[in-house]
């Protein structure tokens, strides 16, 4: 019987060894932020395809997964939807010898998103209402604040239930980035980050986790990536910008968010959350991958500058159909221009 | 296994080096201290895993020091961490867990053993060991997707049963420190079904046959004979319960509500020292947030001995009073 | 003869106790059913032999994550069965008690730790030391979780093994050694393989100790040095997505991981039972 274990062990064993080797395979592992991940996922497919023996490896595990990864070594390059911090970039330096880049993907855009028994339309919102909101001073549906933007819509005088994200995630830092735009009270007593101390509300473990408490719950609110409320279909308000209109997160509204802005910094760390411009949604933000200046192995560092510049190029023309917005050609220059930073 | 009594594979050799080699080839020593060994591993993998725990967490330890048990705010913001409200989350959903989980558990377990017919039961069992393997995300899919809006369903039953109890007063939005209890119910009782049902098997015929001569009925011969027989191994698979429940991640995130704040209503939400370090580790990019879960990690540790010294003192004072 | 009130008291337990498995069984149906009618009925000859494709894209699979999970439950197997169960067979067979009290205590509470922190104890230990994610980190991770679990769950069924059939053993002139090996082990098989089995199972769902240890990959994994996909994290990613199609990618993965399972548990029983079955 021992002996009957042992060889069906040994022949386990020995079977799942081998697997499947390829020669000449450059292998790249990069890890980050969960909001990119499917159209990270069909670049690095697709570019696959193309060169069949440069395989790039990314996982989410988390913007502040990515920052802390790339920091350690153990991944060749990371990913972000916020801009590491100067004592992040910092820390990089110290710990790995050289600068990190910070190279702009996509646009993403959070969507404020609600389940009010008997309203299906897609309601206003203004900044100061949401920062309201949030903060648990505007409690009740048919409050003034949201009442006056919506002229012509009957608004229940519920309590408003507030769902929130529960665990650190980018989209939870553009929220509360915006809302300490608009809203001083909020910048004071709660700020921004991936994670804050939310002053009301139930928390939903990711954009799963939240939607699926605001289906349940009668008369709540919360807010999803904008990827995520048009795949499900879900019913999500209009956003007052700085120009003075209520805009609609949408494809187009979102790069015209990035558009908008001014001078991009060299760097390319910067916060596009109530953006100037007309047509601008101001919920929007850039997400970014995170690679190191200076890359040791040459088959890695050419395989990583060849994919940022398809990436520019091809890959830009794949995110719609994903639900991602575009970068602004004015981005897209500037970045092609940066890859040469990379050593 | 005393070298000097002579067995009947082996003649007695003379000497002290041939006493010594005999003590070997008896195996007895070889067994002893590979298994020792073994044991001992429990105690080095514990003792790593505290020692790290407690030097990654220094940072947290030498800012609040003892007041991080006490506080109650959360906010990585301003940098202020606390644990209280953790500790209690943690505690409630698993003692709720339990509560429900052992009378389920082993009633069924006692059924399986006792009174359905061989095949059935062994079918069942088989079947209910399955539900250990799933995975803890798909609990947490189930929970949010269909158990809790078929516990809003019920809540104005159990509001009309148990409403009168501050335990079951306040809103209810679903998630809440009750449907996580239930969620990891579900997630224990196979454990406790499958172990205990084996360890009521393994009582010898003889006893039950003693009690029902003597003109016990079946269920007093179970309760007053089966059950004494078995109660380690009951208690040791209920050990592994309250284990499982305490340290469980993904489907409890997924529907206490995650809001650390205290409730007295089981209708709150809660939120458990598991589920926020899973929520915010990957994403915890600065060192005093990390350093604070870790002690969230430790005090979970710290919180486990209590937890499990209180229960042994609940088994031993039940123990002494009984036969065995 | 016997009073009304015990034979009602009688009736009545019993009865309560077939409510019980009821429920318990009812749920578990339950939950099999859901996974099977979700994963089970959409699952396609792709899922089993294909690399997963990015949204969207028909045809992908999970091949790889089934490869990955193998390796990492056979790695861990074989690290935390035979540690725990010799540990176990300690305690149970030649503990004084208050040491073996202390391993007992000990063990209980390692089961108590948060599969996230076996995962961050893994990857300080192992990962940041190599200074990259592997499958081996990550069996060891499942590894070190197997361990307190098997040793719980031997003692317990060893030590239900009646003291007589020790003694008889011992009259015979057995060893110590020679009588656990030959007499209580197998009488205590059932058991000592239903708590094997449940701990695979357990471990085999774990998805936080994986995220920080073998970290995950679109594709294959040679060898045990590389990232390696999971089933348990694609669940997880694809879960938490948006999108439909990857969705329903989790619930077969899910269905098929149970399925995993109930192969190991029905070949373990096989190959572990003189004559193919498991007496009982």
């Amino acid at each position: 019987m021992t002996r009957r274990i042992f060889i069906v062990n040994a022949a386990l064993a020995a079977a799942l060894t081998v697997g499947v080797a390829s020669a000449q395979q450059v292998l790249i592992n990069a890890g980050g932020a969960t909001f990119p991940y499917p159209i990270y996922s069909k670049w690095f497919d697709e570019y696959h395809k193309k060169f069949s023996n440069i395989a790039i490896n990314y996982a989410s595990i988390g913007s502040g997964g990515g920052i802390a990864q790339v920091t350690a070594g153990t991944v060749d390059f990371g990913a972000s939807d916020g801009p590491m911090t100067d004592a992040a970039i910092k820390e990089f330096q110290d710990k790995r010898g050289s600068a990190i880049l910070h190279f702009p993907t996509v646009l993403g855009a959070d969507v404020p998103t609600y389940n009010i028994p008997g309203v299906t339309a897609s309601l206003n919102f203004t900044g100061e209402a949401l920062a309201g909101i949030f903060l648990g001073k505007i409690t009740k549906w048919n409050d003034p604040e949201i009442a006056n933007a919506n002229p012509g819509i009957k608004l229940p005088s519920t309590n408003i239930v507030v769902v929130h994200r529960s665990d650190n995630s980018g989209t939870s830092f553009i929220w509360t980035d915006y809302l300490s735009k608009v809203s001083k009270e909020w910048e004071m007593k709660v700020g921004r980050g991936t994670g804050v101390n939310w002053p009301v509300g139930l928390g939903g473990k990711g954009n799963e986790g939240v939607s699926g408490s605001i289906q349940q719950t009668a008369n709540s609110i919360g807010y999803v990536e904008i990827a995520y409320a048009i795949q499900n279909k879900m019913v999500y308000g209009k956003v007052k910008n700085p120009a003075g209109e209520f805009i609609q997160a949408s494809l187009a509204s979102v790069t015209a968010a990035a558009a908008g802005m001014k001078d991009m910094p060299e760097d390319f760390r910067v916060s596009i959350t109530n953006a100037p411009g007309k047509g601008a949604y101001p919920i929007s933000s850039f997400t970014w991958l995170l690679i190191p200046s200076k890359i040791a192995d040459p088959a890695k560092k050419k395989a990583i500058k060849d994919f940022l510049a398809w990436m520019l190029a091809d890959g830009q023309k794949m995110t719609e159909a994903l639900t991602y917005a575009q970068l602004p050609k004015a981005v897209v220059t500037k970045e092609l221009k940066a890859i040469d930073k990379i050593q | 296994m005393s070298a000097t009594a002579p067995t009947a594979f082996e003649a007695r050799p003379s000497g002290r080096a041939s006493a010594f080699w005999q003590r070997l080839r008896s195996g007895d020593d070889i067994a002893y201290v590979i298994t020792l060994t073994c044991a001992l591993t429990i105690l080095a993998l514990a003792a790593l895993l505290v020692f790290e725990l407690y030097t990654n967490s220094t940072l947290p330890r030498e800012k609040f020091g003892w007041s991080f048990l006490t506080g109650t705010t959360w906010d990585p913001v301003v940098g202020q961490f606390g644990a209280l409200p953790f500790i209690y989350g943690t505690v409630v959903t698993s003692a709720l867990a339990l509560l429900i989980g052992i009378p389920l558990g082993v009633g069924a377990a006692i059924f399986l053993a006792e009174l359905a017919p061989t095949k059935v039961s062994n079918g069942l069992t088989f079947l209910i060991e399955l539900l250990a393997a799933v995975p803890s995300v798909i609990f947490g899919l189930l929970g949010i997707f269909v158990l809790v809006p078929a516990l809003v369903a019920l809540e104005p039953a159990i509001r009309a049963v148990l409403g009168w109890t501050p335990l079951f007063s306040g809103p209810f939005y679903g998630v809440s420190m009750f449907s996580a209890g239930v969620v990891l119910t579900v997630m224990i009782i196979p454990f406790i079904i499958s172990i205990s049902r084996e360890v009521i098997l393994a009582v010898p015929t003889e006893q039950r046959e003693g009690a029902l001569a003597l003109g016990a009925t079946k269920w007093e011969t179970t309760w007053n004979v089966v059950l004494p027989f078995a109660k380690k191994g009951i208690m040791g698979s209920i050990f592994l319960a309250l284990a499982r429940s305490l340290g469980e991640t993904m489907a409890v995130t997924m529907v206490i509500g995650n809001e650390p704040k205290i409730h007295e209503s089981l209708f709150a939400p809660g939120y458990s020292i598991a589920a926020v370090i899973a929520n915010n580790f990957a994403e915890a990019s600065d060192a005093l947030e990390k350093g604070a879960l870790i002690e969230l990690g430790l005090v979970l540790f710290g919180l486990t001995i209590l937890i499990n010294g209180l229960a042994r003192v609940l088994v031993l004072s039940t123990t002494k009073k009984g036969a065995r | 003869m016997l009073s009304l009130r015990r034979k009602t008291v009688n009736a009545v337990m019993l009865s309560l106790t077939g409510v019980c498995t009821f429920l318990a069984v009812g749920t578990l149906l339950f939950v099999l059913g859901y996974l099977f009618f979700h994963g089970g009925t959409s699952l396609t000859l792709d899922f089993f032999t294909k690399l997963p494709t990015p949204v969207g894209e028909p045809g992908g699979g999970m091949a790889n994550a089934l490869l990955g999970s193998a390796k990492l439950l056979l790695l861990a197997s074989c690290i935390g069965i035979p540690i725990g169960f010799l540990g176990g067979v300690y305690l149970a067979e030649f503990g004084g008690s208050s040491f073996s009290f202390v391993v007992r205590y000990t063990t209980d509470l390692l089961n108590g730790v948060p599969s996230i922190v076996i995962g961050i104890f893994a990857y300080t230990l192992i990962v940041l030391p190599q200074g990259h994610f592997s499958t081996l980190s990550g069996g060891l991770a499942l590894g070190v979780m197997m361990i307190p679990i098997a040793i719980r769950s031997s003692e317990d069924f060893l030590k239900a093994v009646p003291v007589s059939m020790r003694e008889g053993a011992m009259a015979l002139g057995a060893s110590k050694a020679k009588t656990i090996f030959t007499v209580v082990i197998p009488a205590a098989k059932a058991g000592l393989i239903t708590g094997i089995m449940l701990n695979i199972a357990r471990v085999a769902g774990e998805t936080a100790p994986l995220i920080f240890t073998a970290f995950g990959n679109r594709y294959w994994s040679p060898g045990w040095e590389q990232p390696t996909a999971a089933l348990p994290v694609m669940i997880y990613t694809y879960a938490i997505s948006p999108y439909a199609d990857w969705k329903q990618q989790a619930w077969s993965a899910g269905f098929v991981l149970l399925m995993l399972v109930l192969v190991i548990n029905v070949s373990a029983r096989m190959i572990l039972s003189k004559r193919g079955h498991v007496a009982r």
